[in-house]
């Protein structure tokens, strides 16, 4: 029985596009379907969405062919500093400093607008030959049996696989096909993404506030702009977001402080509401989940994104391992070893990044003098430091040999 | 002599199809082969790879070389040998295994001979082969002396013979018997017979005798936290495995 490809991937945003590189590097045929047109994000104007790209992401864009297409924009982060404020009081005293010349590896990270990113995955998977891209078409129906996997598109087309990879995001088709069942929670809280310009320069330092109705993380991109992610109580977020751009900067500009002279909104205006929804298996029948399908988590510190190139690193490792062994790669065996991979992973990152936020998003007095102490403490301690700073960067836990 | 090449009865599918199921089952009966064939074929492959001068990373690497697959069982070795572009003979002594593996390459669209016969009635009937593997047998046969021999007259001059077994010590008793067999029941009961496991130093001593120079020996070991095997230069105590070269 033919295949249409080795791999089919459902969905074509950012996870799906990196994988499909990843795997056509090692020699697989890859579908990918989209349910968008195919440059529909691609378009010149800067929407004001950008990406915290964790060192290890950045070496893997890097193996699969697309950093080179946009280290010309890429912004890189040189440090992050770390505070505890309150609204027009200014960030407390006790911060945590991240300095990159801390860690032999360079910048902790690099920040990239949306636009430039998706372009690059676009135009290289476009000179890939082992890669199709069926665009304006969507998964509805998938069958797995002994030898591989049948699936069927909106458009009445039929496609067979060994595997089929769901990078369909939180509310990933896939997985629901599957009977995969998902674990989830809500913060109360939405956050609201933008872009500013600013007067002074940034010199490439990221800044994030814990304020008690949520965190508010600002991450430098090139040129005198920053990119805003602004969490606030669901029912905040939404008299904010219902604000003049005027009356909005007017809003921001105390939590912001004068740091960096006067802001002004460059592009439009998000909202994500903040919750996280982990599905109870990574990987079914012939079927794996990577990205937000896999796991859809707060994000704070930009870890969404950075998490799913994480498994795509790992999925390329385990599919390429398996069939430079002679194993046939769709296999539950084989399959599994991605799911183990990755779930003590997700694991660690959900409840990190859960705690951090329920420590942080919090006016409780005690609780706040016992964070600044902690800060502090961290901050002093140059050995602990660097680990975070390594954390941050994306450098700890098995990495893939793409991020290597 | 040809041995005789098994043709699947067609009203016993069903039941071969059951027993394929059986054998492929990464839970089932064969579970701690399963566990322990990512190791092996790690071993096998980088081995034939460097031998042969194949580039693992290419499309079928291992074409254009004929692998003999002794003890063959369902076709856990001899599959992942075909796909990757090998010509396969698979043997085994057991006549029931051979329309097992039958139904399963079918399945899994791979074309393999399977050959209900053994390692010397193939070198009599004069059979030559670039790769011999030759895994977790030799421990189970009467004179280990003439079953090597008779490796070494199957391979061509330069031909690679691959040979893993259980080696013999209190660890290995421990390991094997009590453990695999009688605490996690993996293995029926008398699979292993203790004094028939030889050491490493007892085999390489063997392949000599048998013709063949030794070139290489690692370890299986078993990590009992993460239930995963792993190569080791060092622990041969348990499970090892050894390359050798028949002389050009």
């Amino acid at each position: 029985m033919a295949y249409d490809s080795d791999i089919l991937i459902a969905g074509g945003g950012l996870n799906g596009p990196a994988l499909a590189l990843g795997l056509a590097r090692s020699g697989f045929s890859v579908t990918v379907i989209d349910a968008r047109p195919l440059r529909a994000r691609a378009d010149d104007n800067f929407d004001g969405r950008g990406y915290a790209l964790a060192l290890a992401s950045k070496r893997l864009l890097d193996a699969i062919g697309v950093w080179n297409r946009v280290k010309m924009n890429a912004q890189p982060m040189l440090e992050i500093k770390v505070s505890d404020g309150h609204a027009a009081e200014g960030p407390s005293p006790f911060f945590l400093h991240f300095d990159h010349a801390e860690i032999e590896e360079g910048p902790m990270g690099f920040m990239l607008e949306d636009r430039f990113l998706y372009r690059a995955f676009v135009d290289a998977m476009a000179e890939d030959e082992r890669i199709t891209i069926i665009s304006e078409d969507s998964v509805i129906a998938q069958t797995p049996d002994a030898t591989g996997v049948s699936v069927a598109l909106a458009s009445g087309r039929t496609l067979r696989g060994r595997v089929l990879v769901g990078c369909d995001g939180r509310q990933s088709g896939v997985a629901k096909r599957a009977g995969i069942k998902r674990t989830g929670w809500g913060y109360g809280q939405t956050a609201l993404v933008c872009a500013i310009s600013h007067e002074k320069p940034h010199n490439g330092i990221a800044h994030q506030f814990f304020m008690p109705s949520g965190p508010l993380a600002i991450l430098p991109l090139p040129g005198n702009m920053s990119s805003i992610v602004w969490s606030e109580t669901d029912e905040n977020a939404a008299r904010i977001h219902a604000l003049s751009d005027d009356e909005y900067i007017e809003v921001l500009r105390p939590r912001f402080g004068d740091f960096l002279g006067d802001i002004r909104l460059s592009g439009a205006r998000f909202t994500y509401p903040l919750n996280l929804t982990v599905a109870n298996q990574f990987i079914a029948e012939r079927i794996a989940l990577v990205g937000d399908a896999a796991h859809g988590m707060h994000p704070i510190a930009g870890q969404g994104l950075n998490a799913g190139l994480r498994d795509v690193g790992a999925l390329v490792d385990v599919l390429t391992e398996a069939r430079q062994r002679g194993e046939d790669i769709a296999v539950q065996p084989v399959l599994e070893r991605y799911q183990q991979w990755r779930r003590f992973d997700t694991a660690s990152l959900v409840a990190a990044t859960d705690l951090t936020n329920k420590l942080f998003s919090n006016d409780n007095p005690l609780l706040r003098v016992g964070r600044d102490i902690g800060m502090g403490l961290v901050n002093a301690m140059p050995g602990l430091r660097r680990s975070f700073i390594r954390e941050a960067a994306g450098l700890t836990g098995d990495l893939p040999k793409l991020m290597r | 002599m040809q041995a005789s090449q098994t043709t699947v009865d067609p009203n016993e599918v069903a039941k071969f199809e059951a027993m394929a199921a059986e054998w492929w089952d990464p839970n089932g009966k064969f579970k701690p082969l399963h566990m322990l064939n990512p190791c092996r074929l790690d071993y096998i492959t980088s081995q034939i790879a460097g031998e042969f001068d194949r580039d693992l990373s290419a499309p079928e690497p291992f074409k254009g070389l004929r692998l003999l697959d002794i003890g063959c069982g369902g076709g856990l070795l001899s599959e992942p040998m075909a796909r990757l572009g090998a010509t396969v003979v698979g043997a085994d002594a057991a006549e029931r295994n051979i329309p097992v593996a039958q139904v399963h390459a079918e399945q899994s669209g791979l074309t393999i001979d399977y050959r209900n016969t053994t390692a010397e009635a193939l070198a009599e009937g004069g059979e030559q082969f670039d790769v011999v593997l030759n895994m977790e047998v030799v421990e189970h046969v009467a004179d280990p002396l003439a079953y090597l021999t008779a490796c070494q007259q199957l391979l061509k001059p330069g031909g690679l013979h691959i040979c893993s077994t259980i080696n013999r010590n209190p660890k290995s008793f421990a390991m094997a018997i009590v453990g695999a067999e009688y605490v996690m029941r993996w293995l029926p009961k008398g699979t292993h017979e203790w004094d028939k496991f030889i050491t490493p130093d007892e085999l390489f001593a063997l392949i000599e005798q048998a013709g063949l120079t030794p070139v290489d020996r690692k370890g299986f070991v078993f990590n009992p936290i993460f239930w995963t095997w792993s190569l080791s230069d060092r622990d041969l105590s348990v499970n090892y495995v050894t390359a050798s070269l028949k002389p050009a």
